[in-house]
């Protein structure tokens, strides 16, 4: 098992650029989450590092070995494609014993081998089958078993969930977590879907427009996102912005919006113009007393909680707040916001400022 | 009964399987007419009304395979009494076999070039379908677009100038010349074809193969060549009916050496009379190893034709 270092890759399709510059670090044993919209630069970035792709410039090391322009079958590495990419012409057992033949391990350890993989993950009955029949969760891991037969030094998996259905994505992607907690594994994994990151990730890099936007563990992403677009991307609702003109600057730890004064942490960075006060759904809070009033056009009911929508001076935001608080759409209400998590953002740039809270997890990103 | 747009009626089906059953039939009367001339005797071949009915007879058959001379009285003397069962057919005419005739060896010449042409074909492309789909080759759609425009004009219109560089090579009339000839001219269908074939198979199953190990060759040869199988199949037995039936080329460059059957066929006419059916069961006889190869093939072939048509 391996650590993965990824140095000012860069990857450009004739005169289209789909990673810029990248750099990050996947250390040994993590399950590492590679996410972002549609287009952004994933598939391409894991396949730079699988060396199913040659980077235009920059260095990957697996192990401390730079392995930037080796061919992929010199890297010791499995990858899991999207669509499982099983090969149609032979059976399960020789679908997963395919690695080590290339190796030319004897017939008798590798049917042996090929056994205990498939106990592993439950599918000694299949052995025999062709894959063409199989159940999507069955192509699952028979991919999967492919993979981790070999004892590689890293795992790569593309979107791996993504032919499954919703149900079934939920059972797989717990299956896969558990596995990779037995395995230990150094992992990385792409998906465009926030919530599956946040669940299975040790780290995630949020990548958009194929830079990297953010790196670090998933609970500092959501609480302290770095730019404008990862407040958006992760979390469900995404993060409020509230849009106001102004000046901040170092040492400041309050803000006024409208005809009201937020407490905020206290910021390092100052700016000024455009800026926008980002505030997570959960810390909005609908309170009389607050003398910042919004009026409420929506409710949506999700059960133990539900979405308030409201109009504010400063743009519509949403509120989470427990489902037995009564709101009354057209209701005029008073608004609070938890100080402590409060991202003052420059809307030119997309950027956070620096403050005391959020310092630590932007420095190292 | 429930009605949906991809099932058919039970009423839709009968009349599908009626207007297949008919149209087959219509297609197979002018070969089973040739089929069973080969069987009739001269008289009954030309006979009019024709029969249909008739006395079956291998007359044809021996023709086809001998060279007779017509016998005077002591040559059939000297000859002796008739041994074999073909023998006796051919004194009944008055004539004696001289020798075997030279079918045999254009019927073989047949199976070399048109099996050996198409087997060159699909090797090389193959090569250039794969390299073509899977490779950044600078040119690639002018590439492709004249090896398509090759087929634009009929091949025969380039006839002369063949045959001329042909007679300077030494090629002329050779099992070599023809075969590389009808390679040519079947590259260019070839390659499209198999292109599509290729296109379709996803890149992820040899990227699957690089992953665990293997050589971008062994890829090719361990992943993409099984899956490319149907697509071969279908693309080599649309290369070996072209060689196969092909005639212009075969009268014009070939005439003793690589002769192949098509153009000796109409021969047999004239070489004793208007001698039907012989020429029939020259027919016949001609269209066994296509018809062979395509059954043999015809479970990849059916998928071959409507290939694009149906996704997986
Ligand atoms: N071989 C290629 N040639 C040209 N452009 C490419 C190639 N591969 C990818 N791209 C482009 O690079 C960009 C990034 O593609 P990539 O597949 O890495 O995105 P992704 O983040 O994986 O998106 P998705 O979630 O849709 O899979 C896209 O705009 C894509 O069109
Ligand atoms: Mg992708």
């Amino acid at each position: 098992m391996a650590q993965i270092r990824i140095e000012n890759v860069r990857k450009d399709f004739g005169s289209f650029n789909a990673v810029k510059s990248s750099t990050f670090t996947i250390e040994d044993g993590e399950f590492f989450m590679l996410l972002g919209p549609s287009g952004c630069g994933k598939t391409t970035t894991l396949r730079m590092m699988a060396g199913l792709e040659l980077p235009t410039s920059g260095e990957i090391y697996i192990d401390g070995e730079e392995v930037g322009q080796k061919p992929a079958s010199q890297r010791d590495i499995a990858f899991v494609f999207q669509m499982f990419a099983l090969y149609p012409h032979m059976n399960v057992g020789r679908n997963i014993s395919y690695p080590l033949l290339c190796q030319g391990m004897p017939k008798a350890q590798v049917r042996k081998k090929v056994g205990e993989i498939a106990e592993i993950l439950g599918i000694t009955k299949i052995l025999k089958k062709p894959v063409s029949g199989l159940s999507g969760g069955d192509r699952q891991r028979v991919a999967l078993g492919r993979a981790i037969v070999r004892d590689p030094k890293a795992f790569f998996m593309d979107e791996p969930l993504g032919a499954l259905d919703a149900e079934f994505r939920e059972h797989m992607s717990e299956e896969l977590r558990a596995l990779h907690d037995r395995m230990n594994a150094t992992t990385v994994y792409v998906t465009h879907d926030q919530l599956e990151a946040m669940q299975m990730g040790d780290k995630i890099v949020v990548m958009n427009h194929g830079s990297v936007e953010q790196f670090g563990v998933p609970q500092e992403i959501y609480e302290w996102p770095a730019t404008k677009f990862v407040a958006q991307f992760i979390g469900s609702p995404c993060m409020n912005f509230l849009e106001f003109k102004g000046k901040v600057a170092g040492g400041q730890a309050s803000v006024q919006l409208d005809n009201a004064v937020f407490k905020i942490p206290e910021l390092l960075d100052g700016a000024s113009g455009d800026l926008t006060f980002g505030v997570r759904p959960e810390h909005v809070h609908l309170d009389d007393a607050g003398s910042y009033r919004g009026k409420v056009v929506a409710t949506e009911y999700l059960g133990t909680t539900q979405i308030i929508t409201l109009d504010t001076p400063n743009g519509q935001i949403k509120a989470r707040e427990a489902s037995l608080k009564n709101v009354a759409v057209g209701e005029q209400t008073g608004l609070r916001f938890d100080a402590r998590t409060v991202t003052i953002f420059d809307a030119s740039t997309g950027r956070a400022l620096r403050s005391h809270a959020n310092q630590g997890v932007l420095t190292h990103g | 009964m429930s009605f949906s747009a991809t099932e058919p009626t039970r009423g839709t089906k009968w009349f599908a399987g009626i207007a297949v059953v008919l149209y087959a039939i219509i297609t197979l009367i002018p070969l089973l007419w040739i089929v069973a001339t080969g069987f009739k005797s001269p008289a009954d071949s030309i006979s009019y009304p024709p029969v249909v009915v008739f006395e079956p007879s291998l007359e044809g058959y021996v023709n086809l395979f001998t060279a007779r001379t017509r016998a005077t009285e002591d040559m059939l003397e000297a000859a002796g009494p008739a041994v074999t069962w073909y023998d006796k057919i051919t004194r009944n005419r008055g004539t004696i076999i001289s020798g075997p005739s030279r079918y045999g060896e254009r019927f073989m010449n047949s199976i070399i070039i048109g099996f050996g042409s198409t087997l060159l074909c699909m090797i090389l492309g193959t090569a250039a379908a794969y390299a073509f789909s899977r490779f950044k080759v600078p040119l690639k759609d002018d590439l492709l677009f004249f090896i398509l425009s090759t087929r634009m004009m009929p091949p025969i219109a380039v006839a002369i100038p063949i045959f001329l560089m042909f007679r300077n090579l030494g090629l002329n009339d050779t099992h070599l010349g023809m075969i590389l000839l009808y390679t040519a001219v079947n590259l260019s269908l070839s390659v499209w074809l198999l292109k599509g074939f290729i296109d379709e198979i996803p890149i992820e199953y040899e990227e699957a193969a690089l992953i665990d190990g293997y050589t971008r060759f062994q890829a090719f040869y361990k992943v993409v060549l099984p899956q490319a199988a149907t697509g071969i199949a279908s693309t080599a037995i649309f290369c070996l009916i072209f060689a196969w039936n092909e005639y212009a080329f075969a009268v014009l460059l070939t005439s003793g050496t690589a002769q192949t059957a098509p153009p000796f066929i109409p021969t047999i006419i004239g070489t004793s009379g208007k001698d039907w059916p012989a020429v029939a069961a020259g027919a016949t006889i001609f269209l066994v190893p296509v018809m062979v190869f395509t059954i043999l093939l015809r479970k990849h072939l059916l998928r071959g034709i409507t290939f694009g048509a149906v996704r997986k």
